[in-house]
């Protein structure tokens, strides 16, 4: 009785902290749809090449560790800037869904320029921090949870708490929040709306660069991370589109619950249940409570 | 805007011979070499006619899915599993009864778009494809217990004559898009198509007048679903002449969408000008590659361009032309044709302004 317990706890927690790797990466869709109201397919794209970058500085040119770090970011900062002048700018009046196909259009580009500049082969990335249960908590309290898992819990609770303070105690963020709930009133009142949009895209696009690690440090570095990151959208729906705590709750419970049902119940079904189940999920969320645990309720007009 | 037919005019009957004789007559007397037939034409019609399902459901009803691959892969096994145990039904049985097959799918997976649009529904339909290739890969039952992965197709026989040739499978191909094609040309021009358009241009001000949106939107689905049906297994029957999950992965999914987009949102003909588009632009890139470079630039690193410039076409029209290939070709042809009666049109325009 004691074992199971023990085992279920075990399952729990490594679902809930591979959760948090989903949060990570829809922390960057909702920073983006906060501010623009737009939905920035792309996101999963934006981790790919980010973390691509980041092995490449660090792999092929001997770049230390930190300065790669920097070196990516501010790439992902230009990335951002090119995305809010040649995509976004021109597409300001056009409707959501236009804009949702361009984004998925820059996707394409930006995993296309990632491989070509990088090539396509499987890297791996270390970060010192090794993917196997923590002997300590092994020890004391009889729980085997991987060291990333807790590293990429503590990361994405560190970036939540930053955000938070960003985006509830600063000026800008401030701007933010007024952008984000009418763009024209907030413009004509003098917050610089393109500003405001370039540090929402490239902290988004620093996001995905953590995100990136984590996940590259998991899994190798590769294109199954653009997939990884659809996964993301289920988390997006359950937590609300508009909500950083949401993305962190809607990870949390799709990671637990994905691990959960494929431990216990995909055994009947041959397994690998965890690849639809958090989409499934999501239809379920869509059909009872369509804008999520935190998000705003949408009230549209005709 | 596209003018409305609700019978047939001249000009279509017109464009109906041409493209009947260009494909039944022209195509098989000058093109010899079997590459066009298996490489090109026959991927071609069947990812056209895929596009077509998702232009139904896209296109004309304005519901964002994301799941064609995924009814195209219900579709190939629904076939497999129907010519294997049910021998009786024959080719055209089966392929309509596994484009119904998928077309159930799509019902089922449709209904999450009487609650939501836009990108939750995208995430819905996702679960469909996900679902879907699944449930192929992980219950036996639809593979007959093949381990290999890799199933061969069977070949096709229909009223005991065997269709086996690059030719004949094209002719088979032709004949299913060619019909399948008016009918969908019918739908969108009749009131069932008008219904779809009045959904995607105002939902709630269609539901006031009298269209019901749950029957029209699981309609769309429905029928989009049975054409991505129908297309996937003449897909895995005619071109890849195998049946493997691996084949209708999320990948082929974003490669209609691709198409049904940079094709042009609401067209039919858009259908065929994206899938066209989409196929060919990689083979011509690859032979620039060979020939020009003779091969200095690696395989991957062409096809990462390929995708950066289909990416960059996407965001491009997306901003000068939302409505795709289609529309440019349909500026072309106004251009051209008010070229050649551009006197008339002057007489016309000085006649209009003097009376207003």
């Amino acid at each position: 009785m004691i074992d199971e317990l023990l085992f279920f706890m075990e399952v729990l927690v490594g679902g809930l902290l591979a959760g948090t790797m989903y949060s990570l990466v829809a922390l960057g869709f909702v920073l983006i749809f906060k501010a623009s109201a737009t939905f920035n397919f792309s996101q999963g794209a934006m981790v790919f090449f980010s973390v691509l970058a980041f092995c490449g500085f660090m792999q092929d040119f001997n770049i230390p560790f930190v300065l790669a770090f920097i070196l990516a970011a501010f790439l992902m900062v230009i990335v951002g800037l090119c995305t809010e002048r040649l995509v976004l700018r021109p597409l300001m009046n056009a409707s959501e869904d236009t804009v949702l196909m361009a984004t998925i259009g820059l996707g394409y580009v930006l995993e296309g320029l990632a491989q070509a500049a990088w090539g396509v082969e499987v890297r791996r990335l270390d970060l010192g921090i090794g993917d196997f249960p923590v002997p300590w908590i092994a020890d004391n309290l009889k729980l085997f949870i991987s060291a990333l898992d807790i590293t990429a819990g503590l990361v994405a609770a560190i970036m939540i708490i930053g955000l938070f303070l960003l985006f509830k105690y600063t000026k800008i963020g401030l701007g933010l929040r007024a952008v984000a709930d009418d763009a024209g009133a907030a413009s004509s009142i003098g917050i610089p709306l393109k500003h405001i949009m370039l540090l929402v895209w490239s902290a988004a696009g620093v996001v995905a660069l953590v995100a990136g690690m984590m996940w590259g440090a998991r899994a190798g570095v590769q294109f199954a991370l653009v997939d990884l990151a659809l996964k993301a959208l289920p988390v997006l729906i359950i937590g609300g589109f508009s909500s950083i705590p949401g993305a962190i709750v809607g990870g949390l419970i799709i990671g637990a619950t994905e691990k959960i049902l494929e431990v216990y119940i995909g055994p009947f079904f041959g397994g690998a249940i965890e690849g639809w189940a958090p989409y499934v999920l999501a239809i379920f969320f869509l059909l009872y409570r369509p804008e999520g645990l935190f998000g705003e309720k949408i009230i549209r007009r005709v | 805007m596209k003018p409305v037919f609700m019978t047939y005019a001249k000009k279509d009957l017109i464009n109906l011979a041409i493209c009947m004789v260009l494909s039944v007559i022209i195509i098989p007397t000058f093109i010899k070499t079997e590459y066009w037939y298996t490489s090109i034409l026959i991927p071609w019609l069947c990812l056209a006619l895929a596009t077509i399902g998702q232009q139904i459901v896209m296109g004309y009803t304005g519901q964002l899915a994301l799941g064609a691959a995924g009814f195209m892969a219900a579709g190939a096994f629904a076939m497999f599993n129907l010519i294997l145990r049910v021998p009786e039904l024959g080719f055209i049985g089966s392929l309509a009864v596994s484009g119904l097959i998928a077309a159930a799918f799509g019902i089922l997976f449709g209904l999450p778009s009487l609650k939501v649009r836009g990108i939750y529904l995208m995430v819905a339909t996702l679960a469909s494809q996900f679902f879907i290739i699944w449930m192929i890969d992980k219950f036996g039952w639809f593979k007959n217990y093949d381990s290999s992965g890799i199933i061969t197709a069977q070949d096709i026989v229909i009223l005991g004559k065997p269709f086996t040739t690059p030719l004949a499978m094209y002719f088979v191909c032709l004949a299913v898009t060619a019909v399948l094609t008016l009918l969908a040309m019918n739908m969108a021009r009749g009131s069932t198509g008008r219904n779809w358009m009045a959904v995607r241009d105002m939902d709630i001000a269609a539901e006031s007048m009298g269209v019901s949106l749950l029957k029209t939107k699981v309609q769309a689905f429905a029928i989009s679903a049975f054409y991505c049906g129908v297309a996937g297994a003449l897909f895995a029957f005619c071109y890849l002449k195998s049946l493997e999950p691996v084949a209708f992965d999320i990948k082929l999914s974003f490669k209609i969408l691709f198409m049904c987009i940079l094709g042009g949102l609401g067209t039919i003909n858009g259908a065929f000008i994206g899938a066209a588009f989409i196929l060919l632009f990689p083979v011509l890139l690859n032979s620039v590659g060979n020939n020009v470079f003779h091969g200095a630039i690696d395989a991957t690193i062409i096809s990462s361009i390929e995708q950066v410039i289909f990416g960059l076409l996407m965001i491009i029209f997306m901003i000068y032309e939302p409505l795709g290939m289609a529309k440019l070709w349909e500026n072309l042809k106004q251009k051209f044709s008010s070229k050649l009666t551009s006197s008339n049109i002057k007489n016309l325009k000085s006649s209009l302004s003097k009376k207003f």
